[in-house]
């Protein structure tokens, strides 16, 4: 792997399965009276987040509290940032300060690989989101996730049939998991109505279809995403209701998956809009185990970045 | 290289430029230059050298100076990234006798007032003439007509008008412009861009964007508007002229439109010729620009176009920003490029180089062309005896990396930072007057 | 004198034939050496068959049996990898011997390591904890060599993590001395001296299709006054 994690279209198959043996490996801490492993003690991660997201900082602060590792944390609200500080200057800050790594969560797209590339900073860079671009711990996780309950818990995906619903014009989830899905070689369909899909998602790897009823009695796994009621206010669908009935996973529509599919969302959850109560509380749903396989994930990421000796930023 | 104002360099005095190359033409030919114009044209070695200053120009080519139709000169309000004097010294520097200083500064250029203090600006640094652009509307607000006749008669004596920046999208008003500058023979300028397909928009729309989370900008959000403003060019009977035109589809139309005799002429920018949109895959806010950096396809029709002449002219569209514009994330950083000192080198790399263009071709799109467009009488003018000795001499063989660092301009926001690119000015003349490069011995 | 460690390449310098050193040790090599690739290579020499490991892991298993007094709460974790499969081994001697299931695990001391940053982030290996837990259990850590004691100590900072057994015992297929911590194994197949450059290898049938001890390398004395 690189000095850092940027997109994963960068994961070769190689990285992608080394990161989820090594999640699977580090998911033992967990049942563990001592959570704790002494192999990033003396380094110190900056979570540093320009978007509110309680659930994704904590996560990698317990991946990072989890190898001894010192955190800090800085959100935007309150701070320098919001009173104008630029980028660069909030990064040559943690730099002075001995950040090893900066995990960054942001709304603008590329703002992580400008922090990598720059040369304001000299250690690793996490993305943790970065505007509409990619998020790929959380494809990571999403992964790991599919793989303990279809593929047995190791090796690849290959063969397995992913359904990905809903704002793919919008979704960072969405563009990090095409990749890495299609890296560990699933088979990926995307589905939403035709103004929320990118010009040129043609050339993805991936399939695409406007109908959500279609794909899903062959699909092993589900994944919902978040649609914003306040897109239809730009014409993206031209209400709540109408988009809810069209693309939203009911009851209806979930008694069609083949029985040992399941549901998935990366959260925060809009129930009722693009998922039925009900079956983001069924036991299709793996919701709750993405989050705490995020940690593992997360734990994983940050051994493989700092638990050895410091990797540059470039080369394959 | 520095800029010499040698005080015994008058316009007055004799200059006398040895064995220059000439386009057109294999021999080479000694200039002589005397009181702001070519005094003679002379084969190599037979011109009178007494009392003259002399410089070598054994292996340089000397052109007309060029023309830009499209400058960004900053001054009034962000002198921080470039002003009168330093933008029309980087001017000179690329070979530049007359630019024209688009209107969106602070305030905006929309008075005789605001354009006649550009145009004295302009002449006190002397470093090539300036001819303010004016606004179409008042504070380029788009709602109402700026005084256009008023900064037509002004000492600017303004003749293009551009809410270059913003477009003039408003269809009914477009239509009173363009039917009210006929009075004064002026052209209406249009930056299109259609602003609500392309709210908040980054990068160009195709492949690139989706990959890489940018909102697009899709190319129908400038063909829209061109197609619609040929067609009332037509209608009320005037002449109109297209800012950088970026897209494929954009030079078809403009070819359909001359085809029909539609009296609308087309520029487009030396980056447009030479950069595709896979470059914002480094998210270096550097290669963000308006228009947005298109695909090959694009750069291929322009090409294309500039060559048959569809497209009219080469403007560099230098857009100046401060370090701190560009040094952040994609989202937070301002559009534009810088490009006077560059545009010769970029053009010949991407035009003459590939076999599309010879140099008499890019003489008429750098230099003849605009000048008439601008209505210009005494710029864009063979080098012959009797005219204005508006001239550059060039290094046609030189190649240089290109470097932020030694750049005239105050701003150092070029897309060809460590390129390795063609031609080298080598010095400048207005009027007779050396306004850029070294004394003496050039060669 | 420069010290070496485990992980550390080996530096060359001038040699002096150590007259003085009574070596007592079988197998101990000492020959002159002048230069890097100029001193003479031994070929690899087998220094365990296949049966010597078989009876070395039966003796063992005796010995475990004899000094746990036949305790009921042993546990066996090997360190991946070739503990893992010792330790599988020793665990079924030990079972046939006290007639009963020896619970067998494996332990990664991968995050451990002193060594972490010397070189990029290692995968890590399978970890696995017998049902019961470790808690009041009487622990024998399972290794192939036993050499600084680096991976033993990481072993114990592991073990410390996942629980307190009541005691903790080290048992070691090959003891090839050179110790850089005060570690000592309890339980050890066979001692082979050996320097410090040379490399002993353990091969065992499940990774490595056949069952020996090898050591090879160019042994050259590490001693100087």
């Amino acid at each position: 792997m690189r000095g850092h994690l940027l997109s994963a279209a960068d994961l070769t198959l190689d990285d992608a399965l080394l990161v989820l043996d090594t999640a699977q490996e580090l998911a033992q801490i967990a049942d563990r009276p001592i959570k704790k492993l002494p192999t990033l003690r003396g380094r110190t991660v900056v979570n540093l987040f320009f978007e509110d997201s309680t659930r994704t900082r904590i996560s990698f602060e317990a991946a990072a509290k989890r190898l001894s590792a010192d955190v800090i944390n800085f959100s935007a609200k309150g701070s320098s940032v919001s009173k104008g500080e630029s980028l660069k200057d909030t990064a040559l800050t943690l730099e002075a300060m001995g950040a090893d790594a900066v995990v960054i969560r942001h709304p603008a797209s590329g703002a992580p690989h400008r922090l990598a590339n720059s040369g304001w900073i000299q250690g690793s860079v996490v993305n943790a989101g970065d505007g509409t671009h990619e998020h790929p711990t959380q494809a990571l996780l999403d992964a790991f996730t599919m793989r303990e309950h279809l593929a047995g818990g190791r090796g690849d995906l290959a063969g397995l049939r992913v359904t990905i619903v809903g704002d793919v014009l919008h979704s960072r989830v969405a563009r990090s998991n095409v990749r890495l899905l299609s890296t560990l070689g699933a088979e990926v369909t995307l589905v939403a109505p035709p103004t929320l899909l990118p010009v040129g998602v043609e050339t993805w790897p991936c399939s695409v279809s406007y109908d959500l009823d279609a794909p899903l009695p062959t699909s092993d796994a589900v994944m919902m995403l978040r649609v914003q009621a306040e897109r239809m206010h730009s014409a993206f669908f031209p209400s709540a209701r109408e988009y809810s009935r069209r693309y939203g996973l009911d009851d209806r529509r979930v008694h069609t998956l083949p029985d040992h599919a399941i549901v998935m969302h990366p959260g925060p959850m809009n129930r009722g809009m693009e998922i039925g109560s009900d079956v983001a509380d069924s036991e299709r749903s793996v919701i709750v185990e993405q989050v705490a396989n995020g940690v593992s994930v997360r734990m994983a990421v940050l051994y493989l970045l700092l638990g050895g000796a410091p990797l540059t930023g470039e080369g394959e | 290289m520095s800029v010499t104002h040698d005080a015994s360099v008058t316009s007055g005095a004799r200059v006398v430029i040895r064995a220059a190359g000439v386009v057109g033409r294999s021999e080479r030919f000694d200039l002589v230059l005397s009181e702001g114009v070519i005094r003679e044209l002379v084969p190599a070695g037979t011109a009178d050298l007494g009392g003259a200053r002399v410089i070598e120009a054994e292996s340089l080519l000397a052109l007309p100076g060029l023309v830009d139709l499209h400058t960004h000169l900053r001054e009034p309000g962000r002198e921080d990234s470039e002003t009168v004097d330093t933008g029309t010294r980087a001017a000179a520097a690329g070979g530049f006798t007359a630019v024209h200083a688009m209107a969106n500064t602070d305030p905006v250029a929309d008075t005789a007032g605001v354009v006649e203090q550009v145009w004295r600006l302009g002449a006190e640094a002397g470093h090539c003439d300036v001819h303010p652009v004016g606004a179409v509307t008042v504070g380029l607000e788009g709602q109402r007509l700026a005084e256009l006749g008023a900064m037509a008669d002004s000492a600017a004596r303004v003749r293009i008008f551009s809410d270059d920046g913003r477009c003039v999208h408003d269809a009914l008003l477009m239509r009173r412009a363009l039917e009210y500058v006929k009075a004064f023979d002026g052209v209406i300028a249009q930056h299109a861009q259609e602003p609500r397909l392309t709210e908040d928009a980054q990068m160009n729309e195709g492949a690139m964007s989706g990959v890489l989370g940018l909102r697009g900008w899709p190319a129908v959000a400038e063909e829209a508007i061109i197609a619609r403003d040929v067609l009332l060019t037509e209608h009320v009977g005037s002449r109109l002229h297209i800012c950088h035109v970026s897209t494929a589809g954009s030079v078809d139309l403009i070819r359909w439109a001359k085809a029909r005799g539609i009296d609308v002429t087309a520029e487009v920018t030396p980056h447009h010729l030479l950069l595709t949109d896979e470059l914002v895959a480094t998210y270096d806010p550097v290669y963000k620009v308006n228009p947005p950096l298109r695909t090959a396809d694009d750069v291929r029709a322009l090409r294309e176009g500039l060559a048959d002449g569809t497209i009219d002219v080469v403007a560099t569209d230098h857009a100046p920003h401060p370090s701190e514009d560009k040094d952040c994330e994609w989202g937070a950083a301002a559009m534009g490029m810088t490009g006077l000192e560059t545009a010769l080198s970029v053009v010949v790399e991407a035009m003459v180089e590939t076999g599309l263009l010879d140099w008499a071709g890019v003489v008429e799109r750098m230099s003849a062309t605009p000048a008439r467009i601008g209505r210009l009488a005494a710029q864009g003018r063979p080098l012959a005896v009797g005219e204005p000795a508006n001239l550059t001499l060039v290094d046609p063989l030189a190649r240089a990396t290109v470097s932020a660092a030694t750049m005239v301009s105050r701003s150092r926001n070029t897309p060809f930072a460590g390129l390795d690119l063609p031609v080298r000015v080598v010095a400048t003349f207005l009027r007779g007057r050396q306004t850029y490069g070294a004394d003496g011995d050039m060669a | 004198m420069v010290e070496l460690t485990s992980a550390a390449p080996a530096i060359v310098r001038d040699c002096k034939t150590s007259f003085n050193d009574p070596s007592s040790e079988a197998g101990k090599e000492v020959s002159l050496m002048s230069a890097v690739g100029s001193s003479p290579e031994m070929p690899p020499r087998a220094v365990m068959s296949a049966s010597d490991i078989a009876r070395a892991i039966t003796r063992m298993a005796h010995e475990i049996d004899e000094r746990t007094h036949g305790a009921d709460d042993v546990i066996l974790l090997g360190i991946p990898t070739r503990g893992v499969d010792l330790a599988l081994r020793l665990g079924e001697r030990l079972a046939e011997i006290q007639g009963r299931a020896i619970p067998v695990g494996s332990l990664d001391i991968t995050m451990y390591r002193d060594d972490l940053r010397r070189r990029p982030a290692r995968a890590l290996l399978p970890t696995e904890i017998p049902a019961g837990g470790v808690d009041d259990a009487l622990v024998v850590l399972v290794d192939d060599v036993l050499f600084s004691g680096r991976t033993i100590r990481a072993a114990l900072d592991a073990l410390n993590d996942v629980g307190r057994p009541r005691a903790v015992a080290l048992a070691i297929l090959v003891d090839r001395g050179h110790r850089e911590l005060p570690i000592r194994a309890d339980y050890v197949g066979k001692n082979i001296p050996t320097s410090q450059l040379e490399t002993v290898r353990v091969q065992l049938l499940e990774h490595d299709g056949v069952d020996a001890v090898v050591v090879s390398g160019s042994p050259q004395s590490d001693e100087a006054s």
